[in-house]
């Protein structure tokens, strides 16, 4: 049975102060429940990353609460967020970002050792999914030694070390051909269903719309509805 | 555990676990190669610059005090206003006399230290310092001997001399037994020392109090001429009151303590002439090039790393784990850098073994400059860790 991972009431964003202020968002309510594939989608400049921002607490909002399993978290400080994030948070980078000096089982490992985890078994752990990504073969190369689609899966893999609640993938799918990008979709897809985790993804990308079980339009800082999309 | 009570243990242990943080460290660092190498030479050239400069300073201060420090004296009584123990002036023989007859003082003895033109086969003079002592003294006798040389019979022996093998090829020493010429009166190398080094680079040459009094050139020839008096304190006695009462006793010379008349003689050609305020100076200038060298390539490795350091950030790390990133680049480099510089600073040291001036490095100088080395790059390293605190998190997403 899905709940409600996390929770926006009212949020709002206002960018600078005075003459010079830019209200991003505006009295945003959504909700984002687990096991479900949320899009987020929107032209550029609509405040859909500022949203996603304060969804994954990289942002603090300047107005209305972010509700984290029915915990409000909008009021804490900048390591507390760390620390939430690391607990409940798995991003997925458009870059990807992984580290070009670590191979792929290190990139994984390094979200064990942010955890403080055991890096013996963090390092098995590391191996066991970067395996369930397809990765078994490219364990030991480093991300110049790997294509687009597959940097994209150790980023994955990275996201999944923590066992997180929630993960939020930005422009997933913006660097890859249409088989790896409909390889990323299933794979998030299977993520949020077979493991009922909650999945938010911003994008631009209509080839991913028939994998989403929903979809939010942003524009200009509103939610506006969107005509022929799934609900 | 609260998300507020676990936010706040995390920062403290996050810089001293081993974990994956020193091989980020280690590999930010090695993998720019050529901006590595610039790292480490410059912390390597570094320390080889501070190594060599303290080595030398080391040296420096135990040459100039070498003769106090060797002597076994507990109090000197000098001339009034001697600045360093080479550098000796007259003092009466009677003084002594005074001192024996002070309560707390053992045993006082006659010292002797002037300055001699040393003839070679060749015609060539070197000037030499003379040292002269009674044979049978206790106190101010040459050290380090080689050969097995019986000290006592040595300067007993008629025109005896004992040289530092170091200064045996300036002498024009080529073996025990050889004849020369200091001040035109005739002497014989019976015996070597070895590592008696001077600062002045005149040799010492130690002989009998009876030969120096003979050749000593800048003192009057007179059988009573001395310049020290070393004094050994009787068993018990209070250094502190027997120095009160022989300057009670005697106004008008300088009364010292062993360490006392060490410092004054190294002050003097450390700090009044010059060498030292420039072999400090060189140390100081090479640590701060260390610095800039350190801080210049930690910076800009750290800027080319933002973006990761940002993804760490947005992952949930905390700033201490980034801060163990950058200073344990700090450390790695400064110790590779500080191993390189310092095995060429031992290499110099073993070199320059039977050099008359030679750099030293005693173990806690070999590790006192690790610490200041380390010490240096972890500096160096917070102008990265500035800025590595502002980094936003959500810069990834853009």
């Amino acid at each position: 049975m899905s709940v409600s991972a996390i929770q926006t009431l009212g949020v709002g964003h206002v960018f600078g102060a005075g003459e010079t202020a830019f209200a991003a968002l505006h009295e945003i309510d959504i909700e984002v429940r687990t096991g479900e594939v949320l899009l987020l989608m929107g032209p550029s400049g609509s405040g859909k990353t500022t949203l996603l921002h304060i969804l994954g607490g990289l942002l603090h909002p300047t107005s209305g609460r972010v509700l984290l399993n029915g915990q409000s978290i909008e009021h804490l400080g900048e390591e507390q967020l760390g620390v939430l994030r690391l607990k409940h948070f798995g991003f997925i980078f458009q870059s990807y970002n992984l580290f070009p000096t670590l191979t792929a089982t290190e990139n994984v490992l390094v979200a064990f050792d942010l955890m403080r985890a055991d890096l013996r078994r963090g390092r098995i752990r590391a191996r066991e999914l970067l395996c369930q990504v397809g990765l078994e073969k490219r364990l030991d190369a480093f991300p110049n030694e790997l294509s687009g689609g597959q940097k994209q899966r150790v980023a994955i893999a990275r996201a999944l070390a923590g066992d997180p609640q929630i993960l939020m993938a930005d422009e997933p799918t913006a660097a890859l051909d249409a088989e790896s990008g409909h390889r990323a979709m299933e794979l998030f897809h299977r993520l949020a269903r077979e493991q009922g985790r909650a999945v938010v993804i911003v994008t631009h990308d209509p080839r991913i719309l028939p994998l989403a079980d929903r979809i939010i339009h942003i524009e200009d800082g509103r939610i506006v509805p969107a005509v022929g999309a799934p609900l | 555990m609260s998300v507020d009570a676990a936010a706040s243990l995390f920062p403290r242990l996050a810089l001293w676990r081993a974990g994956l943080t020193g091989l980020i460290a280690w590999r930010n660092l090695s993998h720019d190669r050529v901006r590595f190498a610039v790292t480490i030479i410059g912390i390597a050239f570094s320390t080889l610059l501070m190594g060599i400069q303290l080595g030398m300073l080391i040296n420096f201060m135990h040459t100039t005090s070498n003769l106090v420090d060797h002597s076994g004296a507990d109090l000197w009584i000098a001339a009034h206003g001697v600045k360093t123990v080479d550098l000796a002036t007259p003092l009466e023989e009677r003084r002594r006399f005074q001192a024996m007859a002070t309560d707390g003082v053992g045993v006082a003895e006659p010292y002797l230290i002037g300055f001699g033109f040393w003839k070679k086969p060749d015609g060539v003079r070197e000037t030499v310092i003379i040292v002269g002592v009674e044979p049978d003294s206790t106190m101010g006798q040459p050290w380090d001997t080689l050969d097995g040389i019986n000290v006592r019979d040595a300067l007993l022996t008629p025109d005896g001399v004992i040289v530092d093998r170091l200064y045996a090829k300036k002498l024009g020493v080529t073996q025990i037994g050889d004849t020369f010429e200091i001040n035109d009166r005739r002497v014989r190398v019976v015996g070597y020392t070895s590592g008696i080094r001077t600062f002045t680079q005149s040799p010492y040459v130690f002989t009998s109090l009876r030969k120096a009094r003979s050749i000593a050139s800048n003192l009057p020839h007179s059988e009573k001429a001395i310049t020290y008096v070393p004094i050994r304190l009787a068993p018990g006695a209070s250094l502190e009151d027997t120095r009160g009462k022989l300057a009670a006793r005697m106004p008008d010379v300088d009364v010292m303590s062993g360490p006392e008349f060490s410092n004054r003689s190294r002050a003097y050609w450390l700090f009044s002439t010059g060498a030292g305020i420039t072999v400090i100076s060189s140390a100081i200038l090479a640590l701060f090039v260390g610095v800039v060298i350190a801080a210049q390539t930690l910076y800009a490795s750290t800027m080319d790393r933002l973006p990761e350091y940002a993804t760490l950030r947005a992952m949930g790390g905390n700033r201490f784990y980034l801060y163990a990133i950058v200073i344990k680049q700090a450390l790695i480099g400064g110790a590779i850098g500080y191993v390189l510089g310092m095995a060429f600073v031992l290499f110099m040291v073993w070199g320059g073994r039977e050099a008359s001036a030679a750099p030293e490095a005693p173990l806690w100088l070999v590790l006192a400059i690790g610490a200041v080395m380390e010490v240096m790059c972890v500096l160096a390293s917070m102008i990265s860790l500035n800025k590595v605190t502002s980094i936003n998190p959500a810069e990834v997403f853009r």
